[in-house]
C-alpha cells in the first residue's frame, strides 16, 4: 500500500508546482529556527486560548491540538472542482431535508428507503410540514474529504447539524500570517478571514417571516464547560453578535428575547450550537437545563429561525450517507461532482456476509458513532481484535457500515527527524442561506503518527493551514 | 449587554479585589505575630483575622486550632475555602473565560497570566514559598489587571460593571478590615493610645499600602482619629470607604445616563455618598466605630443587591 499513497508535494518524484516555494522554504530553515517558530506557534495558540477539542471529541479544556506548521496546498484549478462539488452536495442534502419533511417526492420515488428516513432517530416529527425560511434546514456544511490521487476527491462524510472546528482554519491562518510573512507576499493565496461575516449575513438572510427590522443574530452555546466554548465565543466576536445560553433567552407572547441589563431585546436568528434534543424541554427532553421552554411553537409560528433548523441531522447518519450521490441526481438532475466511498450497509443481509468475508481489508464504522471510536481498521487490526469485533457486528449489523481503506494522501509535515509524509483529511465549511457560499480553505486535520490514518485529535491527529493558490 | 455577562464582569471585579485583600490580610496576620504577644496572645490575633475574613468556622471544620502555616494555606491557596486567593484568582478567570469577548486581550491576558503563574506557585514545595512573596505575587498581578482595564477597556456598560464590582468590594473590605483593627484586634479599651495599639494602625496602613501616603497627607505620629479619618472620609485615599462610594456612584451613574432610566441603586449610592460626606470623625466615634462601619458594610450589600436586581438579574423590564 505504501508505494501507492498520494503525497501532494510531489508527483512522479518532482515537486508539484503549487508546492514549489515551501520547498526552498523549508530547506532554508534551519532546525533551530524551525524549533522557535513551533514554540511561538504553541505560545499564541494557548495565548489566544484555542485549546479545544474538535467535532465534540471530549477530552482536557485546556489540551492544545498540535499544530502543524507546513500548510497543504492546492491550486486554483483544483480547488474549483472542490468547491462545485462540494456546493452541489450542500444543494442537494437541503433539498432533501426539504422534501423529507414535505412531501417525500424522493421516498415515494423509490430512490430512498423510507424505514431509513422515517425510522431514523434523527428524523424529527416536530416539524414535518414547516418550511423554513428559504427552504434551508442545513445552513453550514461541514463537509469531511479525502484525497486518494490527483484530482481524486472522495466525500467520507456530511455534517448537516453544528459542525465544528472552523475556528482553527481561521486561527490556524492567522498564526501563519503572523509567522511567514514572506511567503504570503511571495505565493498569492486566497484569505479566508471574510467567513465570519458571510456566516453572519448568511444567517441574517434566512430571518424568520415575523422579523421587522434588521435581524438579531445570536449563538447559542451549551455553556463553558463545553470543549468547543472557545469557538463558540470566537465566532461570536468575530461577527459581532451576543453568545448566549439557553437561561439568556426565554419566550413571551410569542416571541424569542435575550435577558439584557437594558431588559428584553428580540431575537430573530439563533446559530444553535447544542444538540436538537437540549433545544427545547417543552418539546424535546423535559430534564434538559440548557434549552428555552416555548422556543420551538415560536419557531414553527416564524417567530424566530433556528440554524441548523432542527431535524437537519436526518441527512448526515452514515447510512443516509449512501443516498446522497442518488439525491444529487434526483433534486438537482446533475452527475455528483465528488465521489462517496463505496460503502457496505451490515443491515443489508449480502452487504453483511461480504463485510464479514473481508474484515481484514475494510473499515467498519458505527452508523451513529463520531471521534473515530467504535471503528475497525482492518489492515491494522490484530486478527483477535478482527475476531471480537466479528462477534459484535453479528449480534447488531444494522449498526455498522464498512468501506474499503482508502490509500489517503499524505501531505508533508514537520516531525522530530525532519519532515516527512502523514496522512490528511480536508473539512471545508459551506454556508447556505440566500446564496451557497464557500470560502476558499478549510480545516486540514493530520495523523501526526507515521502511517496512522485516524485524523481525530483525540487520537494523536493535528491541524495544519489550508491554502488555496489564486490564479 | 446581556445580563449574564454584566454579571459574569461584576464578579471579575469582586473576585481580583477579594484575592488582593486575602492577601493583605494574610500580610496583617504575619506582621501582628511578629509582635510580643499581649492580652491574649498570638493565637487569637490570627483567630480575630481568621473572624475578619469570615472563614473562621470554615478553618476551624478543617484544621482545629489556627496555626499560622495552616492558616497561610487555608487563606492562599484552598480550594475549599471560598475567599481564598486561589479560589477568587481561579473564579476570576472562570467569569473571565465565559465573558472573554467582552474584554480586552491585554485584560484577558493579565487575567489568564496569573491563573496560568498560579498553577505554578500550587506546584512548588511550600517550604520554597516565603509569605512575602505570595502576598507580593498577589497584589503585582492585581495591580497588573487593574492597568489593563484602565489602559484597554472600552469605557461602555461592560467597564461600568466591572468598576462597580471592584468598588463595593473594595469598600466593603476598607470597612472590614478597618474594623478588625478597632472591634477585634484591641484587647481592652485602655489598650487605646498604647504602643500596641500604634503598631496595629500602621500595620493596617501598611496592609493597605498607605503608610507612606498617611505620612503625606497628615504628618506627624498616628492617632486612632487620623488614621480613621484617612480610611473613611479622605477622598485623597485609594481605598478610603469616601472613594469606593464616590466611584461606584460615578459607575452608577454613567450606566443611567447610558440607559437613559434612573435606578434605585444609584438612589442608594449616592444617599451612602452624601453621608459620608456630610460626616465626621467625632460622630463616627460617638455612633461607635464598630456600629459604623457594621452600617456601612450593610448599606453597600444594599446597592449589590439594587444592582443585581437592575441590571443582573435578567428581569429588568
Amino acid at each position: 500500500m505504501a508505494d501507492s499513497i498520494f503525497n501532494e508535494m510531489y508527483d512522479d518524484g518532482r515537486v508539484r508546482p503549487p508546492y514549489a516555494r515551501l520547498e526552498d522554504w523549508v530547506r532554508a530553515m534551519p532546525a533551530a529556527l524551525r524549533a522557535m517558530k513551533q514554540a511561538e506557534a504553541e505560545a499564541l495558540f494557548r495565548r489566544i486560548g484555542i485549546t479545544f477539542a474538535v467535532y465534540g471529541e471530549g477530552g482536557d479544556p485546556d489540551r492544545l491540538i498540535p499544530f502543524d506548521m507546513f500548510p497543504r496546498v492546492f491550486t486554483q484549478g483544483e480547488w474549483l472542482r472542490l468547491e462545485r462539488g462540494i456546493k452541489q452536495r450542500a444543494r442537494a442534502l437541503n433539498a432533501f431535508l426539504l422534501d423529507v419533511y414535505g412531501r417525500g417526492e424522493i421516498i415515494r420515488a423509490g430512490r430512498v428507503p423510507a424505514r431509513l428516513v422515517y425510522g431514523n432517530e434523527a428524523y424529527e416529527k416536530a416539524v414535518v410540514g414547516f418550511r423554513p425560511p428559504r427552504g434551508v434546514y442545513s445552513h453550514i456544511v461541514g463537509i469531511d474529504l479525502v484525497c486518494t490521487g490527483p484530482g481524486e476527491f472522495f466525500v467520507l462524510e456530511d455534517n448537516c447539524r453544528t459542525p465544528s472546528g472552523v475556528s482553527y482554519m481561521l486561527e490556524n491562518r492567522e498564526i501563519m500570517m503572523r509567522m511567514f510573512p514572506a511567503l504570503f507576499r511571495e505565493m498569492r493565496i486566497e484569505p479566508v478571514d471574510g467567513y465570519p461575516e458571510l456566516l453572519r449575513q448568511t444567517l441574517a438572510s434566512v430571518a424568520p417571516a415575523r422579523c421587522e427590522d434588521e435581524p438579531t443574530v445570536v449563538i447559542l452555546t451549551p455553556g463553558h464547560f463545553n470543549s468547543a466554548y472557545y469557538e463558540h465565543s470566537f465566532l461570536a466576536d468575530l461577527m459581532g453578535v451576543e453568545l448566549v445560553e439557553g437561561a439568556d433567552l426565554f419566550v413571551e407572547n410569542g416571541l424569542c428575547y435575550m435577558r439584557t441589563t437594558e431588559g428584553p431585546r428580540r431575537v430573530d436568528v439563533i446559530y444553535r450550537r447544542i444538540d436538537d434534543a437540549f433545544l427545547d424541554p417543552l418539546c424535546f427532553r423535559p430534564d434538559s437545563m440548557l434549552g428555552v421552554a416555548g422556543l420551538m411553537d415560536v419557531y414553527r409560528s416564524g417567530g424566530v429561525t433556528i440554524a441548523s433548523a432542527p431535524g437537519a441531522g436526518v441527512a448526515d447518519d452514515k447510512a443516509i450517507y449512501t443516498y446522497v450521490p442518488e439525491m444529487i441526481r434526483f433534486y438537482l438532475g446533475e452527475e455528483p461532482v465528488l465521489r462517496n466511498v463505496p460503502t457496505w450497509q451490515c443491515a443489508k443481509p449480502d452487504d453483511c456476509a461480504h463485510v464479514l468475508a473481508n474484515l481484514g481489508d475494510l473499515v467498519v464504522k458505527e452508523v451513529h458513532g463520531s471521534g473515530g471510536y467504535g471503528m475497525l481498521v482492518g489492515p491494522k487490526s490484530t486478527r483477535a481484535q478482527i475476531a471480537a469485533f466479528a462477534e459484535r457486528l453479528r449480534a447488531e449489523p444494522g449498526k455498522y457500515i464498512a468501506q474499503p481503506t482508502l490509500a489517503l494522501s499524505a501531505c508533508p509535515t514537520f516531525v522530530a527527524e525532519g519532515v516527512a509524509p502523514r496522512h490528511v483529511d480536508l473539512r471545508p465549511y459551506c454556508l447556505v442561506g440566500e446564496q451557497t457560499l464557500l470560502v476558499p480553505g478549510g480545516l486540514t486535520r493530520v495523523a501526526l503518527s507515521e502511517g496512522s490514518l485516524v485524523v481525530n485529535s483525540s487520537q494523536g491527529g493535528g491541524v495544519k493551514d489550508t491554502w488555496v493558490l489564486a490564479e | 449587554m446581556l445580563s449574564r455577562t454584566a454579571e459574569n464582569l461584576f464578579w471579575i471585579g469582586r473576585y481580583m479585589e477579594r484575592a488582593e485583600t486575602m492577601a493583605r490580610l494574610l500580610e496583617v496576620g504575619a506582621r501582628i505575630a511578629l509582635l510580643p504577644s499581649v492580652g491574649h496572645g498570638y493565637r487569637s490575633e490570627w483567630d480575630s483575622l481568621l473572624q475578619a475574613s469570615g472563614t473562621a468556622a470554615g478553618f476551624a471544620a478543617k484544621y482545629g486550632d489556627p496555626v499560622q502555616r495552616n492558616i497561610e494555606s487555608y487563606l492562599f491557596f484552598d480550594r475549599d475555602n471560598p475567599s481564598s486567593v486561589a479560589s477568587c484568582l481561579e473564579r476570576a478567570r472562570e467569569n473571565g473565560r465565559i465573558v472573554r469577548t467582552a474584554l480586552t486581550s491585554q485584560v484577558w491576558d493579565a487575567l489568564n497570566t496569573a491563573f496560568q503563574e498560579l498553577r505554578q506557585l500550587e506546584r512548588q514545595p511550600r517550604s520554597e514559598l516565603d509569605l512575602g512573596r505570595m502576598t507580593e505575587w498577589t497584589t503585582r498581578h492585581t495591580a497588573m489587571m487593574r492597568g489593563a482595564i484602565e489602559a484597554t477597556q472600552l469605557r461602555q456598560d461592560g467597564y461600568d460593571f466591572l468598576g462597580i464590582g471592584y468598588n463595593l468590594e473594595r469598600a466593603d473590605n476598607t470597612a472590614r478590615l478597618t474594623d478588625v483593627k478597632y472591634y477585634v484586634l484591641l484587647p481592652r479599651a485602655d489598650f487605646v493610645g498604647s504602643g500596641l495599639d500604634t503598631f496595629q494602625w500602621t500595620t493596617l496602613l501598611r496592609a493597605m499600602s498607605a503608610q507612606r501616603a498617611f505620612h503625606w497627607a497628615y504628618g506627624g505620629a498616628f492617632t486612632a482619629a487620623k488614621v480613621m479619618h484617612f480610611l473613611i472620609l479622605n477622598p485623597a485615599c485609594p481605598r478610603a470607604l469616601i472613594t469606593s462610594a464616590k466611584a461606584t456612584t460615578d459607575h452608577l451613574d454613567r450606566l443611567a445616563q447610558r440607559y437613559g432610566q434612573a435606578t434605585t441603586a444609584q438612589d442608594r449610592a449616592r444617599a451612602q455618598l452624601d453621608a459620608l460626606r456630610a460626616t465626621t470623625v467625632e460622630a463616627i466615634i460617638d455612633e461607635g466605630l464598630h456600629e459604623f462601619l457594621t452600617r456601612f458594610i450593610l448599606e453597600t450589600g444594599e446597592i449589590a443587591q439594587s444592582v443585581h436586581d437592575t441590571y443582573l438579574s435578567g428581569e429588568a423590564r
